[in-house]
């Protein structure tokens, strides 16, 4: 069964599937970098004793987690810059989607972590004279920085795969590399598969690499 | 040092303090002792604020802690708290437990915070764990470095929050000795403890809490040897 395609061709159309590779891992790269930044900054704000800070948070989180990543994009890339007047380009809008998406998700990974830090820590701080700021900083935000890394590293998982989704919003990421290459040369078997092991190797490496980074912080 | 008038704290609807006034000197050690839930540890954290005040008037040192203008966070610059479960950072090694409050709140230079950090284990006997980290210490051990991490500020007064309840019976003297030592320098010291033995030793004056009040206060050998208040008896004939 397997040995009728044409796995040998696969090779003439690396290049292609390298370009759709690269803007894949841009977007992810940029957008999660920019989600964890998201996430610290409205995850934090979920725990805020600031009522309008509180609401701020929780409606961007409601908001992004209640709604489809494929939704969220088509809005962003056709809808929104009806209502601003300004197109951005397919890459821009990409990177937009996936770090408001994943900061959605970021934000409930950090106020989790921050939440399961002992009370006893807090407080350990504070009586020392150091202010609410500080203490988060040097004390709590460390600890739980640590605790985040697994569910942190699901999450980016999932954004890196969701990148895929953007090929509706013309992204020239791999599966649509992957799909242009197909159509034109009949070869769907072959290059779908090899776009899913892109995607296999990706995730499995960053997964690997979080590995090494928990172990790394695990120093107690 | 410290003045307290009629102070009240409320959790919700419970009431767990119901007037507390006292005052507290330069230099001296007192004891507060008492049955569980009789509202001493939340006496002890409305001294730093750790509590919100519901009601009366904290002065430490000067500083109405009740009033919106005072600077939390310099008063408790002052004021060392040592807690019962010890809440080291557990991230940190023992010296950067010490070393970090005085860097980061004094501004001392790294060389500074660390010479201040020997010393002060070495008062406290544990030179040689400086590059441990909590976890690896036994809980005498941990509480002992909370002590010197609250020291390592040069505060006026320290509070302690029974400090030896969560160890086990063979490390409470350690910890104990170090207090005692502490007491013995002319620290300013509040001490919540089951400990009778070294409110009787150590404490200049015993505070009994009872629901929420003081029903009784005098020098340890009174109240051990002659309590006045039936509350007392009774606390004291059940634990001794």
């Amino acid at each position: 069964m397997i040995g009728r395609f044409n796995w040998a061709g696969v090779v003439e159309f690396l290049p292609q599937l390298a370009t759709g590779l690269y803007y894949t891992l841009l977007i992810s790269v940029v957008g999660l970098l920019i989600g964890f930044i998201l996430g610290a900054i409205f995850g934090l704000g979920r725990i805020s004793k600031n009522k309008l800070v509180y609401f701020v948070s929780s409606f961007y989180i409601e908001v992004l987690r209640g709604t489809p990543v494929l939704v969220q994009a088509i809005w962003i890339f056709f809808a929104l810059p009806l209502i601003i007047g300004y197109n951005f380009d397919s890459i821009t809008a990409g990177i937009i989607v996936i770090a408001l998406n994943s900061g959605a998700y970021i934000a409930e990974i950090v106020r989790g972590a921050v939440m399961s830090i002992e009370k006893g820590q807090m407080e350990a701080g504070r009586s020392l004279g150091l202010d609410h700021g500080k203490t988060m900083r040097y004390i709590i935000w460390p600890q739980a920085f640590k605790r985040m890394i697994p569910p942190l590293g699901n999450q980016f998982i999932i954004s890196i795969k969701d990148t895929s989704l953007l090929s509706v919003i013309l992204v020239p990421e791999l599966i649509f590399q992957g799909r242009l290459i197909a159509a034109n040369h009949f070869n769907a078997v072959e290059i779908y598969t090899t776009v899913a092991l892109f995607y296999l190797v990706i995730t499995l490496s960053l997964s690997f690499i979080l590995r090494i980074v928990e172990r790394r912080l695990d120093i107690q | 040092m410290i003045e307290v008038n009629n102070l009240h704290k409320k959790f919700g609807n419970l009431e767990v303090l119901k007037g507390i006034n006292c005052q507290i000197k330069p230099k001296e050690v007192v004891c507060v002792i008492g049955p569980s839930g009789s509202g001493k540890s939340t006496f002890l954290r409305c001294l730093n604020m750790l509590e919100e005040i519901t009601s009366g008037d904290v002065v430490v040192d000067g500083n109405q802690l009740n009033d919106s203008k005072t600077n939390i966070n310099e008063v408790r610059t002052e004021v060392g708290m040592v807690f019962q479960q010890f809440n080291l950072f557990p991230h940190k090694t023992v010296l950067a437990n010490i070393m970090l409050a005085p860097q980061k709140v004094r501004n001392l230079s790294t060389q500074e915070a660390k010479e201040r950090a020997l010393a002060l284990l070495k008062k406290v006997g544990l030179s040689d764990k400086a590059t441990m980290y909590p976890s690896q210490l036994s809980g005498g051990q941990q509480q002992r470095v909370a002590i010197a991490r609250a020291l390592a500020m040069e505060p006026k007064v320290m509070l302690f929050d029974e400090p030896t309840s969560a160890l086990d019976p063979e490390l409470v003297g350690e910890v104990l000795e170090v207090m005692k030592k502490l007491a013995l320098e002319g620290m300013t010291m509040v001490v919540v403890t089951h400990e009778m033995g070294f409110a009787r030793e150590v404490g200049d004056r015993v505070l009994f809490m009872d629901e929420g009040i003081i029903v009784e206060e005098g020098n340890p050998e009174q109240i051990f040897t002659n309590p006045q208040s039936e509350r007392t008896k009774g606390f004291l004939n059940k634990i001794l």
